[in-house]
């Protein structure tokens, strides 16, 4: 479904990928886990064009997306919840949802309301509300929601889990394990909460500074003595 | 917040006191060097400077004893400043008042105590005075009584900011009624002034309407796309001349232009806009000032085409539907009057161009309603709140910024061939950097993307110094003190809220707890 093969992106200089290769496949969840700046985030934006790759490529469904402009590939079937939430937050929950939107067609809008709504029923009950106004945990819902309103075939998830109580994440990765089977949308997953990302993968890469360190499935890498020591024992 | 056991008040700090007053009077000894020290006079063979030291060290005194009240109302000690604020007021306003009251002799003498030489300004300390002792007065009888925070108090006028959000449904009529009936209520026999008063309010009314139009347009760019425009006055330009070059080359009357003039002025900004919306924030700003001052300056010097500083004059007036507002027809055909039967009346055509600026605004207030619950509408505001969530929602920020952009500067068009319509006549002067800065401030002191905010601050920047005018020197001064205080006490401008597009009419309300943590604008 996607491929992303020998990627480099630079910031300025700063080399922040240097060659990854990544594959993922139609009807999986894929997670990439790693230590901060390794540059999971940097490929996750890389997907979505901003930045650009400096080298290499990225396919998506047959098509070359390496240097599509940003809203040209959303438009394609892959969306991001982004790090950081970011929803607008002066505006509704029903306007987030109605941005999300934007790229499908008007009549899709109810019925991939109630979708949403099924996934995440705290979000129907606070439509009207403000959005900067929800709990993170409700905000995080609401950007997984937004993303999920454009119809995606490949959902990108940046760091949902992050700065939220640790109940509210397990809810957060049951709906990603629902979006996956019951939505058939492919997930790509990056996270710090190695632990839960790995049980919820399908397969799994690790990052280190720029590079695809280890690959393989998440209960493998679950089981790697590497991996436990660096991302699950280390940290607590 | 009154509390049956009274707190401390804050202790006294006097040295620090002192310092602070020393330093207010200071910055206003230095200001007042430059501005009121000197003033330059006419003299029989020139100009010559008239030193006025002593008025400066008034300033200054003034300003420290000033500050040594607000000092001591802060930390809550009315008692002193009560005594000395009544006795300085009683004693100035005495002064004021003695030729009537007390007869030459004690106003020579009161006079003395008077610190200034001009009459109103003299009462404007005098009343100052008088306010601190009122406010003194007030915390003496509401002792105990900590001097309202800020935040108290940014959150009341929050809730009437609120209050009048959820009313504008009813607020938003009765001006439109009180808007529509304004011409013929003044012009009626029973409520009729004298002709030239009506004649200048029916003026004063044209221009607030103007400006609330241009509000109102700038507001799409500032207000709902985010877009700090500084040079928007470029588009009310070319608005205007292409009205004024259109109808004295080609003949052409006032309505088919102001399409023309409308696309035109959407042109510029899209070519305008262009170039520059990839920048943001205060860079933007910075471009869009230099863009607005270019197009003044091409029209400044491209005499061939717009007859540089001379203007354009002759600019016809608009018809009612082909018929001219005149007492003879130019070309021997009908007029309005001889074509309705009614005697010729001068101050018809006044009131025809007030409804037709009405229509306009109008015009454009429906539309900023109607685009806010279209997808672009909002994806104009979604692009304001957070530009990088937009472009992953696919959204092409660069055509979107454009759209906001030239369809603001649309408006400003027709704003701009009203304007020429009006005068008859319009040169570059019309169009300087400190119009485009007024309509931002409208636009600001409003609240950003409030409808009734902006015709408010309108009303207030443009209606009041129109309407006292007689204040001469003073206006600008009320002017400034009126943004001073409104940015003391409304820092987000007058009506700073939004209003969600969607409303529920469902019976969905959010439970009780989350309205009373949410600020008052986000609920539906």
């Amino acid at each position: 479904m996607l491929a992303i093969s020998g990627v480099h992106t630079h910031y300025g200089n700063i080399e922040a990928l240097s060659g990854v290769d990544v594959e993922i496949r139609s009807g999986e969840i894929v997670t990439l886990i790693g230590a901060n700046g390794a540059g999971k985030s940097t490929l996750l934006m890389t997907i979505c064009g901003n930045p650009r790759a400096s080298r290499g490529r990225i396919i998506f469904e047959g098509q070359d997306i390496t240097r599509l402009p940003t809203h040209q590939i959303v438009g394609l079937g892959i969306a991001q919840a982004p790090e950081g939430r970011r929803i607008f937050a002066r505006m509704s929950v029903m306007e987030n949802l109605q941005m999300g939107a934007t790229t499908t067609k008007p009549e899709y809008f109810d019925h991939d309301l109630d979708r949403v709504f099924a996934l995440f029923p705290i979000l129907k009950e606070r439509r009207g509300q403000r959005a900067g106004t929800l709990s993170g945990g409700e905000q995080q819902m609401l950007s997984i929601a937004r993303a999920l309103m454009s119809r995606p075939r490949l959902l990108l998830l940046d760091e949902p889990s992050l700065g939220l109580a640790p109940l509210v994440v397990k809810q957060i990765f049951r709906v990603v394990k629902e979006i996956n089977e019951r939505e058939r949308v492919t997930v790509f997953l990056v996270e710090q909460n190695a632990f839960h990302a790995l049980r919820l993968a399908h397969r799994a890469y690790v990052m280190v500074t720029g590079r695809i360190s280890m690959s393989g499935t998440g209960r493998e890498l679950l089981s790697n003595p590497e991996v436990r020591l660096a991302y699950l024992e280390g940290g607590g | 917040m009154a509390t049956a056991s009274a707190p401390k008040p804050p202790a006294f700090d006097l040295a620090a006191a002192l310092k602070e007053a020393g330093l207010t009077a200071f910055v206003m000894l230095a200001l007042a060097a430059g501005i009121v020290a000197f003033h330059i006079v006419d003299v029989p063979g020139g100009l010559a400077i008239e030193t006025r030291f002593g008025t400066a060290i008034a300033v200054a005194a003034l300003g420290f004893f000033g500050r040594l009240g607000v000092i001591l109302l802060r930390t809550a000690r009315p008692l002193p400043v009560l005594v000395v604020a009544l006795a300085a007021a009683a004693v100035w306003i005495a002064a004021l008042l003695a030729e009537s009251l007390f007869g030459p002799d004690w106003a020579a003498r009161l006079q003395m105590t008077l610190p200034f030489d001009d009459v109103v300004v003299n009462w404007i300390v005098a009343l100052t005075a008088l306010g601190f002792a009122l406010r003194a007065l007030w915390m003496l009888r509401n002792a105990g009584a900590s001097a309202e925070e800020i935040v108290d108090r940014d959150a009341a006028m929050d809730s009437v900011a609120a209050r009048v959000a959820r009313s504008s449904r009813y607020i938003g009529p009765v001006l439109l009624v009180a808007a529509v009936v304004f011409p013929l209520l003044i012009f009626m026999p029973e409520t009729a002034w004298l002709p030239s008063v009506d004649r200048r309010l029916l003026d004063i009314g044209i221009l607030v309407v103007t400006y609330i139009m241009l509000g109102w347009g700038l507001n799409i760019v500032v207000g709902l796309a985010g877009l700090l425009d500084l040079g928007y006055v470029a588009f009310y330009a070319v608005g205007a001349y292409s009205y004024a070059l259109l109808a004295t080359h080609f003949n052409l009357g006032f309505w088919i232009c102001l399409p023309f003039a409308g696309m035109m002025a959407a042109m510029a900004g899209m070519l305008l806009g262009f170039p520059v919306l990839r920048l943001r924030g205060d860079y933007l700003a910075i471009v869009t000032l230099g863009f607005g001052e270019m197009i003044r300056v091409v029209l400044l010097n491209w005499y061939k085409f717009t007859n540089g500083p001379d203007g354009i004059s002759g600019i016809p007036r608009p018809t009612f539907f082909g018929l001219p507002f005149s007492r003879t027809a130019d070309d021997g055909g009908e007029t309005f009057y001889s074509f309705f039967g009614l005697p010729y009346s001068p101050t018809d055509r006044v009131i025809f161009l007030y409804y037709v600026i009405l229509a306009l605004a109008l015009l454009t207030n429906l539309f900023t309603l109607r685009i806010r619950k279209l997808p672009v509408g909002r994806a104009w505001e979604a692009l304001r709140e957070d530009e990088i969530a937009c472009r992953s929602l696919g959204i092409n920020p660069r055509n979107t910024k454009l759209t906001a952009f030239s369809i603001g500067a649309m408006f400003a068009g027709f704003a701009g061939s009203f304007f020429a319509t009006r005068q008859g006549f319009i040169s570059p002067e019309s169009f300087t950097f400190i119009e485009s800065a007024v309509i931002l401030a409208i636009v600001v002191l409003g609240g950003f993307g409030s409808q009734i905010g902006i015709v408010l601050a309108a009303i207030l920047l443009i209606g009041l110094p129109e309407f006292f005018r007689e204040l001469q020197q003073y206006r600008m001064l009320a002017f400034g003190a009126a943004m001073v205080l409104i940015m003391l006490w409304r820092p987000r401008g007058l009506l700073a809220f939004r209003e969600p597009t969607i409303r529920l009419h469902h019976g969905v309300s959010p439970p009780a707890q989350t309205v009373a943590a949410a600020r008052p604008d986000e609920v539906a």
